[in-house]
């Protein structure tokens, strides 16, 4: 520790710290640009310069470390000229049109300009002249405005991994942009738009709709992948103007995903419905809440009186809220069934009794950052939990050994140690790192352990594993889909126990440890105990039928991974409840009602993250229209049932009866046993995921989101070598069967499928006739 | 993806050899050191200038995204990312040159060239640049024609340079 005084103030500083990082700790305020914390120092901008005792010259505090009995100076005579001259300097190219710029009222330059600027511009020359470039449909250009402080440029190359802007040209002709239009495609770009900090880069679809003195700004947690992004809300009137980030660090730090801060326009579709809906003979109508109530709830008990309880069953959204989970398994169990599942992405469902009350990450989200060797068994982590991601790139940049396998290559923007692609034989490989942990740890292989080769991949995989001190084996979303998820999870569990590493599970919903919590699950009630009844998991119910469902907040012709086998349960059944904020075209086809709820940001509720973490937030803004919290539906259909325990008055009522929940520790111990890897019969093998924009009703509802290219369209990626091995070379497109579904779908030639391999996404309106996930499908001409 | 959208095969045999030359003298995990040599090499194996493919080639043939490769190539004004003329003429305007009499020099290559700074003469013989210090301060107004510093400049030595071209 070092002693330095700034204006006079005693400070401790740490060795090494440079002093605008002291002052910003003290509070005191030094003007800057260029310094971001999060960020590399550049120390282009000079608008920090202060003035350090027995030097000279002004001094940026950004590039200056501190030393023992260093005295600075942030606001005296020499320091306040230098930031003026700097200023003065920054401004001469300035367009200096603030009433037409989005980032008035909020802008460091202009703050900075109020603060130092002089009133008149001595400024008589012509300014230079740029050119706006169209980065795409989330970021706004007027480069006219930029200071090229860099920060954009350094986001991308150190935070993002995708290096895309950069500054070209030189001195007054320095530009920043892609040189070559192109757009700018990182699942994270929009932190630019914070970054930035004059009005250079600007939300394009928040652009010319608000000012920030109009707004106020609410907490909220983001439902769209299992980090629980802290964010906030900016809200007009009744509108969400836009989401920014809210610093926490140790979630999403200072970041958001694209997916995190763009998915509330999709609340803005033509397809939300603010009135309930009911299905009559003449056609849907829109209703009041008194009729639609009480129609889903004589709906429901029908069902009940012809068919009994078994016959009742509920699908639960991932996203849902831990309260809604809890109150709509506690219906149905009130009513007798134990029918309730939120797997809705699953198959594979057979080590369910085994498994630990909730998934867990196994670490602090944070210890990501930290691990020095990590193994993830399908994931394409990166666009399945961005933030998540972006952690685990910062422990690759350290020397962190990451390895994935997978069943097929992603691109990864952090240097990858070993990725196995495993398309066919994914079990066995799992298998062969097993096998080499084990015999690395000199332990007995256990009965029932498939048979595999172990190669020198394997072996490494396994030996990083055991050096360093965290490590970390990630069961991914991909093992999630995936029929032979019980032996991938433990295998997993395996190789993690073998090598003392961390086991740790990637949820695939944004609540999925919540709906766990709250026992939407078949087996279990909340809190993990046991229930009375014993309930059908979802593909059961879809496979085997039930008379009625009710739906909360899913779409199953989009969220189920069999989403014909879904659709066609839902059209078979008599009766269907949809708790949902969308009257798509499919739910007009499958459901008798449907109960508009609020939106993520309208309603209070609570989230649990991949750490367990409860995060509990209060709506932003009230529901448009009609539109109701989802929790206050369930409970009058609750008290309409006359089913027992749904007198809950407020939100807080609710939560009150999760505390055993919420006592429930983490813990991720998945017993060893036999497992029997699901036969694969040959033949051409789909690969599935959900992209990126295609995992929830909002996501793929927003506009921008789907204009970029992460949106990934419906289609058969395929490696033009198993084309020709299905005589079907050159094809644009062609019918694909899998099960009892097929689909005309457009031909995208991806050499980096495997051979004997489509990929084919999950989640998209084109693949939704298609009968499933992993599995084999036939390709016939079109 | 956009890390690998450049075409290696625009890299003619003779130039990998070349490149793969300057990678070797530099550490296994840096070989985006060797872009200023790529970008060089490139340029003179496509008559003088550099086309967004080429970048894009080097690019991908050093593992390093475009827009680093665009960044040190638009940084320099050695290298010329437009068509351009049999000969490079590139006259510092900086300071020191200035002071001693660049805009001279420049108003007279653009007389006897006919064309602006910037442009290349409609025989395609001869492109005119206005460039920073090119470190030859002592020997101010200066101007550099190809891989030739010529100092002192006046009109008549800037002539006699001229003519001797082909
Ligand atoms: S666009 Fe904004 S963030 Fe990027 S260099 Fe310019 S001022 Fe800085
Ligand atoms: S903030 Fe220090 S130079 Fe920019
Ligand atoms: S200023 Fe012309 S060479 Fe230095």
């Amino acid at each position: 520790m070092v002693n330095i005084e700034i204006n006079g103030i005693k400070l401790e500083a740490r060795d090494g710290a440079m002093v605008i990082e002291v002052a910003d700790e003290a509070g005191i305020v030094i003007p800057r640009f260029c310094y971001h914390k999060k960020l590399s120092i550049a120390a282009n901008c000079r608008m920090c310069l202060v003035e350090v005792e027995k030097v000279a010259k002004p001094l940026p505090a950004c590039a200056t470390p501190v030393t023992e009995g260093m005295k600075v100076f942030t606001h005296s005579p020499k320091a306040l000229g230098a930031q003026r001259a700097v200023l003065e300097f920054l401004l001469i190219n300035h367009p200096l049109d603030c009433p037409i710029c989005d980032q008035g009222g909020e802008c460091d330059l202009q703050e900075m300009a109020i603060g130092f600027g002089g009133d008149v511009s001595r400024y008589a020359e012509g300014k230079r002249v740029v050119t706006d470039p169209d980065l795409g449909a989330l970021i706004a250009t007027d480069m006219g405005r930029c200071i090229h402080c860099t920060r954009c440029v350094r986001f991308g190359q150190e935070v993002a991994g995708m290096w895309e802007l950069g500054g070209t040209g030189r001195g007054e002709h320095t530009r920043i942009g892609t040189y070559v239009a192109d757009t700018v495609d990182s699942e994270l770009s929009a932190n630019v738009v914070d970054l930035c900090p004059v009005g250079a880069l600007t939300s394009k679809p928040y652009r010319y709709s608000g000012r920030p003195w109009e707004l106020v700004g609410r907490p909220g947690i983001s439902p769209h992948d299992c980090v629980g992004a802290n964010l906030r809300a900016d809200i007009r009137g009744k509108q969400i103007m836009r989401v920014l980030p809210q610093e926490r660090e140790e979630i999403n730090e200072t970041w958001l995903a694209d997916r995190d801060r763009f998915a509330y326009l999709g609340g803005r579709s033509a397809e939300r419905i603010t009135a309930p809906m009911v299905k009559r003979e003449t056609g849907w109508q829109a209703t009041d809440w008194d009729s639609a109530l009480t129609f889903a709830a004589e709906g429901l008990k029908r069902v009940l009186d012809v068919h009994g309880p078994s016959q009742l069953g509920a699908w639960v959204g991932d996203t849902a809220t831990v309260e809604e989970a809890y109150l709509t398994q506690k219906l149905m169990r009130a009513l007798g069934s134990g029918n309730v599942d939120h797997r809705l992405r699953q198959v594979d469902f057979r080590d369910q009794e085994q498994l630990p009350a909730f998934p867990y990450l196994g670490m602090a989200i944070a210890d990501l950052e930290r691990l020095d060797g990590a193994l993830l068994i399908g994931s394409n982590i990166r666009k399945e939990q961005p933030l998540l991601g972006q952690r685990l790139r910062k422990a690759a940049l350290r020397g962190g050994q990451i390895a994935f396998i997978n069943p097929r290559a992603y691109p990864f923007n952090f240097p990858v140690s070993q990725q196995i692609v495993a398309a066919h034989n994914w079990v066995t490989e799992v298998a062969a790192v097993a096998r080499a942990a084990l015999a690395l740890a000199g332990e007995e292989i256990p009965e029932g352990l498939p048979e595999a080769e172990v190669g020198e991949a394997h072996e490494a995989i396994a030996a990083a594993l055991r050096s360093g001190e965290q490590r970390a084996v990630l069961l991914g979303n991909l093992a999630a889909y995936h029929p032979a998820q019980t032996e991938l999870r433990a295998m997993a569990a395996l190789i993690a126990r073998s090598c003392g590493a961390h086991f740790g599970v990637l949820a695939e919903g944004g609540n999925s440890a919540g709906a766990w919590l709250a026992g939407a699950v078949p087996h279990r009630g909340m809190a993990a105990q046991p229930t009375a009844v014993m309930g059908r998991d979802w593909r059961s119910m879809a496979h085997e039928g039930v008379k009625g469902l009710l739906l909360l907040s899913t779409e199953p012709e989009s969220d189920c991974i069999e989403p014909l086998r879904a659709t066609q349960a839902l059209k078979q059944a008599d009766f269907v409840v949809a708790i949902n904020a969308f009257a798509s075209d499919a739910a007009r086809d499958y459901a008798d009602v449907i109960l508009p709820p609020a939106l993520y940001l309208e309603a209070a509720g609570t989230l649990v993250n991949c750490e367990g973490r409860w995060q509990s937030f209060e709506g932003t803004t009230p529901p448009p229209g009609e539109a109701r919290p989802a929790w206050k539906l369930l409970r009058v259909l609750g008290n309409l049932l006359n089913a027992i325990g749904f007198e809950q008055l407020s939100i807080t009522d609710v939560r009150d009866e999760l505390a055993p929940a919420l006592a429930v520790g983490a813990d991720n111990q998945i017993p060893w046993r036999v497992p029997a890897p699901p036969s694969f019969e040959g033949g051409i093998m789909r690969l599935v995921d959900y992209p990126i924009y295609s995992v929830d009703g909002l996501v793929r509802r927003s506009a921008p989101l789907q204009q970029t290219r992460d949106a990934i369209a419906g289609a058969v990626y395929v490696a033009g070598a198993t084309l020709t091995q299905v005589d079907l070379g050159g094809a644009d497109r062609v019918r694909v069967m899998q099960g009892e579904g097929e689909a005309l779908l457009p031909v995208i030639v991806d050499e980096a499928i495997p051979v004997g391999c489509v990929y084919i996404p999950a989640g998209t309106t084109a693949t939704a006739a298609l009968g499933g996930g992993f599995g084999v499908v036939e390709m016939t001409h079109a | 993806m956009k890390q690998a959208r450049g075409n290696i095969d625009l890299i003619t045999p003779e130039s990998c050899a070349e490149i793969d030359r300057w990678i070797s003298n530099y550490p296994a995990d840096q070989k985006q050191s060797a872009v200023m040599a790529a970008l060089r090499i490139l340029q003179d194996q496509n008559g003088g200038w550099l086309s967004h493919e080429l970048m894009d080639a080097i690019a991908a043939y050093l593992d390093m995204p475009p827009i680093a490769v665009y960044e040190v190539a638009t940084f320099y004004s050695m290298y010329r990312l437009e068509p351009c003329g049999r000969h490079k003429i590139n006259v510092c305007t900086n300071i020191s040159c200035l002071l001693c009499g660049s805009e001279e020099v420049v108003a007279h290559l653009q007389e006897r060239l006919g064309i602006k700074l910037g442009e290349t003469t409609a025989d395609g013989k001869f492109t005119l640049s206005e460039v920073e210090c090119l470190g030859a301060c002592v020997g101010a107004p200066m101007m550099q024609v190809n891989r030739d510093y010529h100092e002192r400049l006046t009109p008549e030595t800037i002539d006699a340079i001229l003519d001797s071209l082909q």
